[in-house]
Parts: C-alpha cells; structure tokens; sequence
C-alpha cells in the first residue's frame, strides 16, 4: 500500500508532552517537515527555551542544546558564529522571547544573526501555569492580571514583529497563525522560507505563531482556536513584515 | 619568541590565542578592556571568532552555545560583570562544559571602582549561580605565570569538561612585565568532544543534547552525585600552591595574587629584623589547597591572612588549619593595595589581629 503522509523524519517518536488542543505540536509538525524537505535534519542544532517547549529538545530529531531562560538568541549566536555551516534554530515562547529575552533576540536581529526563530506567541505564561505575559491582550484575564490586563498598571501587549520590522539585520519577518488548514499552509511556507534564507546566509529570519492555550485560557481547544482569530488577530495583525526578497543576494 | 615586555591584560589575549581560543564573547568593563580589544584585532583576523554581546549576560551564554558546539572559547569580565554571567556558568557547569573565563578584579560593592581588589574570592570560589557545582579558580601573582596558566587552562577545562576561571586584581591586568610565550605546559590526553552539537551529520544515529534540565530528582541527584565525584578527582590532581621561606617559619603568610607579591617583600624586610615569616601561597583557590596546612612546620604557631577584600579567603584558611594555629588577618580594600609595610606592622602587632 502506498504511503500517503507520515510523520516527519524532523521529529522523534517521543510522545509530545503539550497539554491536549495546544497549538505546539503542529508548529512542532511544521518545523520538523520544513527542516526534512529542506534536507537539513542532520545539519540542524536547534535550541529549546524556557517554558512549555523546554523539552523540544526531546522531540526535534536533530542535535539540540537547551537555553536559560531568554538566552536562546544569544545561544544560537554562540553556535552559529563557530559553524556557520549548520542550520541553527530557536523556538522560543513569548515570555521567553519578548519579556525577559527581548534584549538578546532583538541584538541577534541587529547583528543580522543568521539564526532561525520560531516565535510562539500565546499570549500568556503556559508553564508556570497561566500568569500575564508581556504580549497578554488589554483586559484578558490570568493569573497575575486577575480583574483583566489594566493597561495603566500592566502596559500594553508588545508588538513584536511590528518593532523587529524596523530592524535592518532582519531579513524574513511573517506572522501567522495555524487556526485553520489554510492559515497552516501559509504556516508551513513563512517556516521553510525562513529556513531556506538562513541557508542562503541572507541574515536574521523569524516567524511569529499566534498559538493557543486553551488550558490557561479556560478554553475548549476549538473555542480557542476561534479566539485567536477573533481576538489576537486584531491586536496581532497577520502577514509578511519583512521580506528582502532578491535584494540581499 | 624571546621575552617581550608586555600589558597583562594583552598577555592574557594572546596567551589565549596560543591556548587555541576558537571564539570570544564579551562585554566591555575597566579594567579588563584590553583583553576583547587585543582579540577583537587578532582571533578576526585569523578567521576566529569575536563577538561583542550587549551585554555580559548574553556574553556568556554565547560562551554557553560556542562550548556545547565543541569549541574552544573563552569571556573576560570584571566584577560586576562577572556576576551577571553567574547565571550562565551555573548551566555551562551543570551541562559540563568547558570553557575560559577570566575574572580581573575591581573594589566593590555594586559598581565599586575601578581599582585593583580581591573582593570577589567568594564570587569566585564559591558563585553566585544555583546549584551545587564548582568552577576550578586559578590566581596568579605574576603576568609569567597568568599566561602558562591560560595557555593550561584550555586543556584543563577540556579534559573535566568543565569551567575554568583564571582570577586576577586589577594590577596584574593594568601591569607590564617581561614575559615568555613559549614556556611550555603540562601535555594531557584531551578526551574526543563527542558530546558537541554540530549536527548529526557528524555523529550519525546519535542526536547531541545540551541540557542541565532533569526534572526527576533520582535523575538530578545522580547527575550531582555524578559532578561531585568529577569534583573529588579535580581536588586530588589540580590543587596548586607554593611554600615559600618555610623552613624555621615562626609566622606564616597566606596570600595569592597581587598580595603575595607584597609579602614577598614584606617577609624580605621582616627578616632583617631577624623575624622568619613564610608565605603560603594558594594558586588554585578552587580547589583551595587544604593539604598544604599539614605542611607547615612545628615552628609556625601563627597565621597571618592578608586580601585586598576585608577577608574571604580567611574562611578558607579557618577551614584548613582547623585551630591548630593562631589565625589574624590584615586587609585593604576599596582598591587599596597595601605597602609592605603594612604587612610588617600586621605581624609585629599579630596579637591585636587574631581572628577571634
């Protein structure tokens, strides 16, 4: 019988630990295919952050090296800067990236690392159980916002690919979402289009996921996929915020 | 290359480059700037390596990545820096891997000053990063022998597979001395770095994993159990002192760095006043040398500890010589460096000094 879809070589057969309906285990599937049909698996060193993806570094088939919290970016620095041959990636969440690790993430952009980052962006603290996040929208509720983000107290959601936009060593910048098979699709291509300019050497690549939570957002998993489109996409817009295209080539 | 007089945080740069520094990370701080600035010209143009972070944070995870993909690399810094990259040398320790990190120190606390101390002796031996590991500390007192030192400590770091720091005051670094590159160092077995993720290309049926997280607390006891025995062995084979003007001691001196050389001269002028006074001189403060105690002679009742820090080493010492002698303690700090004479005048009043 022929073989019409299997699991990607890019993952282990571990059993992913996410919580049921989370969003990262099909950013996890997009990564993998992305790196297989790219035939990078085996050049590939992938960086797990703090939070939910720590353990990625179980379910990426490729060698993986797990960072302290927010230092992904300078990590990936690190080994990309001794082999710059290999394919170096991060997958990052957004309190990993855009709160206490936006100083190494946004330097890595400036210097124009030739790193890819996969940006999770859900809005909320997932691991350490549902507290505000830096990119928590005005009036949702967690944890620590618990009457609903009071933007006079707690500040506003930050925009990440909206500042990163402006940086000059940034050279593909999309955010997506993966809330319906299209969106999944388009996913897929800002993922492989990343990885591919990295091979090219074309500098720093990123793509944000608007990702779900439905466990700390108290949510079904469908509900929660409606909320991001509903929601986060308003705050969140998505589309390519940056692309050089030919001009760096 | 014959002896050339030379800046001592430009010595250590190059000591580096002879050691085979692959890559650099750092941040700039006085009064160490020397040493990124002399690599930033040489590792470059050599086709090396040399990034200059944003901060001493990211500096050391830099550190981190470059180590964990199999390379020789190294970070400078100074005190407050220093601290900052605790957090990055409590991982680099837990995943066990090697790497250089030299420590030039300046008066404290908070942003401190600029000149020369020893207060960061507990920064160093004992870190501010969690969890139970040790970074093996080696203080020099000359620029001859901070660079055989560097030059070893590649090695040394490879072969435990763990995080060396060479631990200098501002002095040393700020100095110039006549020096030799070429001394050559103790050759070891450097063991194959299988662990390095530089893809599986290269390792093939084996995935490489950089990790310290092991939520299993068997698992973590056992990765401990299994650092602490790592630890015990560099104890046995890399504790480094030096006994000098021991025989018919009535005083012993402890001190490293910068203030050894001050006792040197303080001993020399002691003399002549017809008092013996030896100098126990720790090289490695981790692991400190406790041994050496049992080596000081029945003539030497007394102990005389002298730091430019108000006394940190002086634990260490209360720690090895277990009461069996008198312990005092002379110190400056704030970037104080003392005279000799200070240190005469400590051991002609060592009463009024002891320890109580």
């Amino acid at each position: 019988m022929e073989t019409k879809y299997q699991k990607s070589k890019g993952l282990t057969d571990k059993n992913l630990t996410y919580c049921p309906g989370c969003t990262h285990g099909i950013v996890h599937k997009l990564v993998a295919e992305s790196l297989e049909e790219l035939n990078l698996i085996d050049r590939a060193v992938g960086l797990s952050s703090v939070g939910c993806s720590v353990f990625s570094y179980e379910f990426f088939n490729c060698d993986m090296q797990q960072a302290p919290h927010g230092r992904a970016c300078a990590e990936a620095t690190g080994i990309k800067r001794v082999l710059p041959d290999n394919i170096v990636f991060t997958y990052q969440g957004d309190g990993d990236l855009a709160s206490i690790g936006i100083a190494e993430t946004i330097h890595a952009a400036n210097r124009g690392e030739n790193i890819t980052v996969i940006f999770i962006n859900n809005a909320i603290y997932g691991m350490t159980g549902g507290q505000m996040a830096p990119t928590t929208l005005p009036g949702q509720k967690t944890t620590t916002s618990q009457s609903g983000r009071d933007v006079h107290l707690q500040g506003y959601p930050i925009k990440v690919s909206e500042i990163f936009a402006q940086i000059q060593g940034v050279a593909y910048l999309e955010r997506v979402t993966v809330t319906s098979p299209k969106q999944l699709i388009k996913a897929k291509k800002a993922i492989k289009k990343a990885f591919q300019y990295q091979q090219e050497k074309r500098g720093f690549t990123m793509v944000e996921v608007l990702s779900t939570c439905p466990v700390n957002w108290g949510m079904t998993p469908v509900d929660a996929m409606k909320w991001v489109d509903s929601n986060m996409v308003p705050v969140f817009p998505l589309g390519v915020f940056k692309d050089t295209g030919e001009q760096n080539v | 290359m014959a002896k050339v007089l030379m800046k001592g945080n430009e010595a250590i740069a190059l000591a580096a480059i002879k050691g085979g520094v692959d890559a650099f990370f750092g941040y700039p701080i006085t009064p160490q700037n020397e040493i990124p600035e002399y690599l930033s010209k040489h590792l470059l143009a050599n086709g090396k390596v040399f990034v200059q972070a944003e901060s001493e944070v990211s500096a050391i995870n830099m550190v981190y990545g470059a180590a964990g993909a199999g390379k020789r690399v190294m970070t400078s810094s100074s005190s407050p820096g220093i601290a900052l990259k605790q957090e990055g040398i409590s991982y680099i320790a837990g995943s066990e891997l090697p790497c250089l990190i030299v420590s030039v120190m300046r008066g404290g606390p908070g942003l401190g000053g600029i000149q020369p101390s020893q207060a960061d002796y507990y920064q160093a031996t004992r870190g501010g990063g969690n969890g139970d590991y040790h970074v093996i500390v080696f203080a020099p007192e000359t620029i001859q022998e901070t660079i055989d030192i560097i030059k070893e400590s590649f090695d040394i770091a490879d072969y435990y597979r763990n995080p060396v720091m060479v631990l200098v005051d501002g002095l040393i670094g700020q100095m110039m001395e006549s020096v030799d590159f070429d001394k050559p160092i103790r050759k070891r077995f450097i063991p194959e770095k299988d662990y390095a993720t530089n893809g599986t290309r290269n390792h093939p049926g084996r995935r490489n994993i950089i990790n310290s997280l092991h939520l299993d607390p068997v698992e973590l006891e056992q990765h401990n159990l299994h650092l602490q025995k790592k630890y015990q062995t560099i104890r046995n084979n890399e504790t480094r002192f030096e006994m000098i003007n021991m025989e018919d001691a009535e005083y012993v001196i402890v001190a490293y760095g910068t203030m050894s050389r001050i006792a040197r001269s303080a001993i020399e002028m002691l003399e002549e006043q017809g008092i013996k006074v030896g100098i126990l001189r720790p090289i490695s403060l981790w692991p400190f040398p406790k041994a050496a105690f049992d080596q000081i002679p029945a003539t030497a009742k007394k102990i005389l500890v002298s730091e430019m820090s108000m006394g940190q080493m002086l634990d260490d010492v209360l720690i090895s010589d277990r009461g069996r002698r008198e312990v005092a303690f002379y110190g400056r700090t704030g970037g104080m460096v003392p005279d000799p004479e200070e240190l005469v005048d400590a051991i002609l009043h060592f009463d009024e000094r002891v320890v109580k």
